[in-house]
């Protein structure tokens, strides 16, 4: 008798701490609640790479704390005052594809292209510039504040052709401090390990 | 062959697809009230409407312009009598003159998306339109007369 008690008790342990790891972590809505193999140490250590790119000029350029975005390797504030405006487009003459092609310009200080070049919107800002690695993890797994992406549609987000942008950088820009495939792997390792942020 | 419109008549041009708008506007078409500044989308000297848009002619490929409406200086008003264009005119903007056509249309396209554009509406449009004469608290000025110009003509049309 005294044993199923404490075998009881275990369980009702065990299954708290599973409840509250999962309030920390919610599943993203939409998200299939299929059978993943949660691991919060491998998902926490992908997320260490994945965060150092994040935090490289190529992503957090156009993720800027402010609404101004930046410029550089030393992610200066751009120039010309161009500003985010309420879809990240840029404003009035001074929106982003005006300069941005759909494609890089050849040569030094010329602008990078992409045909989506933009920022996060204002109502969505997805700042990266000063977040620890603790507060964009959980950001990025946050549905409200990530653009209502669930989980597939994470996965999905850095098969995008603007994210890959960042690793064509154009010339004289230092390009992110692992390639495009070791990010993506990393990523989809984060996220399908649980999306854990780490302490 | 590309296929150009440019202010409302179409050109069949001879060019490389990679070839800057701005030469063939310039070199090609002949219109050559866009000027060169610095080549690189940098000053704003270049600037044209493409579908409307304040695009920089330097770095845009001619293929990218092809089947767009592209309008340059010369097409901004039938009669030289664009808001901004009179209110330019008014208090005597320019001093060179060179950097102008870039600013009238980056002008032209805040007074249609912003027609009561304030001081920060204006650095936040036009300051990537660079002026070495430093007209600039000229061109907010006109900016702001050609809003009242703007709303007038308007007024009329009504």
């Amino acid at each position: 008798m005294k044993k199923i008690s404490v075998m009881a008790v275990v369980i009702l342990v065990i299954w708290m701490a599973s409840a509250f790891r999962d309030r920390n972590n919610p599943l993203l809505p939409g998200t299939k609640n299929e059978k993943i193999a949660k691991d919060s140490i491998e998902s926490v250590k992908a997320f260490m790479k994945v965060y150092k790119v994040l935090m490289s000029p190529r992503c957090m350029n156009c993720h800027p704390s402010g609404d101004a975005p930046l410029q550089g390797d030393d992610n200066h504030i751009h120039t010309m005052n161009v500003v985010r405006g309420p879809d990240g487009a840029g404003l009035y003459a001074a929106k982003c594809s005006n300069c941005h092609q759909p494609a890089n310009v050849p040569g030094v200080h010329t602008p990078p292209g992409n045909p989506k070049w933009q920022l996060p919107p204002a109502n969505m800002k997805m700042v990266f510039q000063g977040k620890t690695a603790h507060q964009l993890a959980l950001q990025i797994m946050n549905y409200n504040l990530n653009g209502h992406k669930n989980k597939e549609q994470l996965i999905e987000h850095v098969r995008d052709t603007l994210v890959k942008a960042g690793w064509t950088m154009g010339e004289a820009r230092v390009p992110p401090p692992m390639t495009y495939t070791a990010f993506v792997a990393a990523w989809d390792n984060w996220v399908n390990k649980g999306g854990y942020a780490p302490k | 062959m590309i296929s150009l419109n440019v202010n409302q008549k179409v050109y069949q041009v001879d060019a490389d697809p990679n070839m800057p708008l701005l030469w063939v506007i310039r070199d090609i078409i002949g219109l050559t009230g866009t000027k060169y500044g610095c080549g690189v989308a940098q000053c704003g000297a270049c600037v044209v409407h493409m579908n409307g848009e304040a695009v920089r002619s330097c770095i845009t490929k001619v293929s990218r312009a092809e089947g767009q409406k592209i309008i340059t200086i010369e097409g901004l008003s039938a009669n030289n009598d664009h808001p901004a264009q009179l209110a330019w005119q008014q208090i005597d903007v320019p001093q060179c003159g060179y950097c102008h056509s870039g600013q009238l249309m980056s002008a032209a396209v805040l007074l249609r998306e912003n027609p009561n554009p304030t001081d920060q509406d204006i650095d936040e449009a036009m300051s990537g339109n660079i002026c070495r004469c430093g007209t600039y608290l000229r061109i907010r000025k006109a900016i702001h007369i050609a809003a009242e110009i703007q709303k007038t003509k308007t007024k009329t049309a009504i």
